[in-house]
């Protein structure tokens, strides 16, 4: 197909949009199964202890009431650690659900009671009565934060003499940066429909990024090989929340199991709050410079939460040591296990904290030498990866920075803090890099071709509002050389071809490669099967001597054509799959997607609000496949990050060890109001090194850095620096 | 109703009417089952989205007689009667609303759950006397949530379509 015509690109509609806008995309609870059980989650009112006893007469006295589960009753499941040990598990003992009578934190699940309607279960739930002896618990890292044991995760060595030239240079500044408990809080509460079949098989719809993920879990907690296939083809929002089996899914197979009949478990709001979440952080920035800026020295100290049980790690303090050029760098991350459940990868897990805590301190240097923030930022541009010590396959960040700031009108922000208004408002502006790894994982894709030339390709990953589904339909198109409406890209499905878990920004660069593989294998087929047939023209064609346009095959040296729909009414439908791993060549190289941020706030001077007014991100993520649904979640991306910025903190009574504001009027995040016009620019960029699409992905890489320059902005139409996220109107007053 | 009479205890059910997507119903329905509550599992018409079941994010937005209501915060036995529009009734066959076309045109979502009822309130918008400046859009739709930050996109959707949509609704309306 020639490059004019091709899907690859093109700013095309979801091929999923109009099943959304209908209101008939099915999600986790919404299939209709006959017979189907409701369950509602009992969560633990203490954070640590012991469960003594759980009466349940009253509620099992409720006619309707079918199953009060608990640890005392609930089927076999496994005792040691590893079957437990999921695609995205922390170092440690993951959590067993329903396992003994222990309370690790508060929330819990304790006893699952299983209803013939969603109203009874939740009405049953509230009867059931837990005993409990009560143990002291620990839920504040500010109060421990000196116990904190060294992070185990590959942390890049000290380079350099950090010491020396920290005290030996020109300017210094160091601070203490903190941020909070976040939660993903998708629109979509997490839920599982386990559908019990006659043979004892579970057909299994999930709220999930990773339906291998969940269904090998299930298979190893409950020993049930090849009884299990798990589908989740549409999936409300997640950002991390569905990379590991949330809580409700076991819950639900145990009940099922139990009653050999299919039930039904969703959350609801307030137990969104009871698993997973961005951890509070504290972290410590020092950062020294000559005197024309150029970096001498920097140290990014971060101490991070995690439970008793596991030990969750992300990359928070790398980017400190990769992202400017910079010759004496020490890095360090320590964690600090508390009574709470195991954090959980949130949107850009670790760089969203990590690189707000750099971002900012660079702001702050850039006033104590007194350069524009922007400047100091290029004098310190540097093409290598100063963790890793390689080059970066390709980084248009210098673009990034050009066009941001010339779309933004950077040139007109004043240097002097305080000094723009209007009316009551102080007016900032302010600006900070991104930065996020660009990925690959191994992951394979099906291509099959029928006799009316319809394409189907398929391949268990997932899209949870990222654009799956029409990003890979794109691709096939443009390798089959066939129009969007006769490409069908399926997902979601245990019993497809492996996929990686949906994260990382990693899926158009992981799944992209093996659906644009497995097309190729498919070409090489059409051209095979054409070869079958007598005096055919093809004979002794290479598969470089043919092009697929319009769905047609064609010899480039005499235009001869024939539509693929004809080769496979003769040969019968035909099928390739590939799998790919990740390209040798990505070794030698540091590859990552950049971002440059700007952002103008208004201050109100007498009540301490602030509005974001303008936002414009420019992004370098190599090629973009759909400029539509990527801008989108460029745009979701930065709205996360003003939420981030400004709103949104999970708080914690920490007598009780339980949170306080857990639903969606109390834990804010954005609302249309709070958000302005976001201009978001795709810097063009070419990488042959990330993969054979040059995609690099963009889920993560639109947040990165947005809260830092929010905060910088508020520091320019203020005057002051606030370290603690989020910058709420008491921190301004 | 296919839920289990049993389960309602003592207490019985009571009947209602609704014109529902411009159908005549009459249903059997607990005295306690929200609004939300009986579209979603015992019609199944689970367009109607739970996102917090308190009123807190706008996802179960319907249209009650012409106004959007959150359907989580409302007793099914209180609308007796009542015209209900959820988001499988805004489309004529295979023609999308107006205002559904343009939310796929600006691609305003990503993950879809919130989408139902953005589109509804946003109908809902066009009949009240509100919404004629970006601003005013941006505030009278802010008891939507979007946790995929569609915001702009959502914006410029509505923006787009309300034009038409009041433009046929006072056709409608003479």
């Amino acid at each position: 197909m020639n490059r004019a015509q091709s899907p690859l690109g093109q700013p095309l509609d979801r091929v999923d949009g109009p099943l959304k806008v209908r209101g008939q995309a099915r999600y986790a609870a919404e299939f209709d199964v006959p017979g189907l059980l409701y369950g509602a989650v009992v969560s633990s009112a203490i954070a640590r202890g012991r469960v003594l006893r759980i009466d349940s007469a009253a509620t099992e006295a409720l006619p309707g009431v079918h199953l009060v589960l608990s640890h005392l009753n609930r089927p076999p499941i496994a005792s040691y650690d590893e079957p437990y040990e999921d695609a995205d598990a922390a170092e440690g003992s993951p959590f067993r659900p329903l396992y003994n009578d222990r309370v690790l934190y508060s929330g819990q699940p304790l006893a699952l009671v299983v209803a013939e309607t969603q109203a009874l279960a939740r009405h049953a739930a509230s009867l059931v009565h837990v005993e409990y002896a009560a143990e002291s618990h620990q839920t504040d890292l500010q109060a421990v934060r000196e116990q904190a044991h060294p992070a185990p995760a590959e942390v890049p060595p000290p380079r350099g003499d950090f010491e020396v030239a920290f005290n030996a240079a020109a300017h210094r500044v160091e601070g203490e940066y903190g941020t909070p408990v976040e939660h993903h809080n998708p629109m979509e509460p997490h839920a599982s429909i386990v559908q019990y079949q006659p043979g004892g098989e579970l057909l299994i719809h999930d709220k999930t990024q990773g339906v291998q993920n969940c269904q090998r879990y299930l298979e190893q907690v409950f020993g049930l090989q090849d009884r299990i296939r798990v589908l989740s083809p549409f999936v409300g929002g997640a950002f991390g929340s569905g990379l590991r089996p949330q809580y409700q899914l076991p819950l639900a197979v145990m009940a099922a199991l139990a009653l050999k009949a299919s039930v039904r478990v969703e959350l609801t709001r307030q137990q969104m709050f009871t698993f997973g979440y961005r951890p509070r952080s504290i972290q410590q920035l020092k950062l020294a410079a000559d005197g024309e800026g150029r970096l001498q020295a920097v140290e990014h100290q971060a101490i991070g939460q995690t439970s008793r049980f596991e030990d969750f790690t992300e990359h928070e303090v790398e980017w400190s040591g990769m992202l400017y050029a910079c010759d004496h760098v020490r890095l360090g991350y320590r964690l600090a296990p508390l009574d709470v459940y195991t954090p959980l990868d949130m949107r850009a897990p670790g760089a969203t904290i990590g690189v707000y805590a750099l971002e900012c301190a660079m702001d702050e240097l850039a006033h104590e030498v007194g350069i524009d923030p922007l400047e100091l930022r290029l004098r310190n541009y540097s093409e290598i990866n100063g963790n890793q010590g390689k080059r970066y396959s390709s980084k248009e960040l210098r673009a990034c920075y050009r066009q941001g700031a010339e779309r933004f009108g950077w040139s007109r922000r004043p240097a002097q803090p305080r000094s723009l208004r209007e009316g009551h408002e102080l007016i900032g502006m302010g600006m900070a890099t991104g930065v996020w790894e660009a990925m690959q994982m191994p992951a394979s894709a099906r291509a099959c071709i029928d006799a009316d030339g319809k394409l189907l390709v398929t391949s268990a990953t997932a899209d949870i509002g990222t654009g799956t589904y029409t990003a890979m339909t794109q691709i096939a198109a443009d390798a089959m050389g066939l129009p969007m409406a006769d490409v069908e890209f399926r997902l979601g499905d245990s019993s497809l071809p492996q996929a990686p878990l949906e994260g990382g920004s990693a899926t158009v660069s992981s799944v992209g490669s093996a659906v644009q593989r497995a097309c190729a294998g498919l070409r090489q087929k059409l051209l095979d099967a054409a070869q079958q047939s007598p005096a055919s023209p093809f004979t002794g064609a290479s598969p470089d001597a043919v092009e697929f346009i319009g769905g047609r095959m064609c010899l480039k040296a005499t235009q001869h054509a024939v539509e693929l729909k004809r080769i496979v009414e003769v040969s019968g439908a035909l099928e390739s799959e590939a799998h790919v791993e990740p390209g040798e060549q990505r070794q030698q190289w540091a590859t990552a997607t950049h971002s440059a941020v700007f952002v103008e706030v208004r201050v109100d001077e007498d009540l301490g609000t602030v509005n974001v007014s303008r936002v414009v991100s420019a992004i370098a993520a190599g090629r973009i496949v759909n400029p539509k649904t990527a801008g989108n979640q460029i745009v979701g991306g930065v709205v996360w990050g003003i939420g981030q910025a400004l709103q949104e903190e999970t708080l914690i009574d920490h007598r009780l060890g339980r949170y306080m504001n857990h639903n969606l009027a109390e834990y804010h995040i954005p609302v249309n109001a709070d958000i302005p016009g976001i201009e978001v620019i795709f810097v063009e960029e070419h990488d042959s090194v990330v993969n054979e699409l040059g995609s690099k992905g963009v889920g993560e890489i639109g947040i990165v850095g947005v809260a830092a320059a929010v905060a910088n902005a508020i520091y320019n139409a203020t005057g002051k620096r606030v370290r603690d996220l989020p910058i709420t109107l008491d921190k301004l007053l | 109703m296919s839920e289990n009479p049993s389960a309602a205890g003592a207490i019985g059910t009571c009947t209602i009417t609704l014109v529902l997507n411009g159908e005549h119903r009459r249903l059997e329905v607990q005295p306690w089952t929200t609004l939300l509550d009986l579209l979603r599992d015992p019609l199944g018409l689970s367009g109607t989205k739970k996102g917090c079941d308190h009123g807190q994010c706008g996802a179960c937005t319907v249209l009650l007689n012409g106004r959007r209501i959150n359907s989580c915060l409302t007793l099914a036995v209180m609308h007796d009667g009542a015209e209900l529009t959820t988001i499988e009734g805004l489309a004529r066959g295979a023609e999308l609303h107006p205002m559904q076309a343009a939310f796929v045109r600006h691609d305003a979502f990503q993950c879809g759950y919130c989408t139902p009822g953005q589109i509804c309130s946003a109908v809902g918008l066009a009949s009240e006397r509100c919404g004629y400046s970006r601003e005013e859009i941006r505030e009278y739709m802010s008891g939507n949530l979007c946790r995929c930050g569609a915001y702009p996109n959502i914006l410029a959707a509505i923006e787009e379509a309300l034009p038409a949509v009041r433009g046929q609704k006072q056709e409608d309306a003479r």
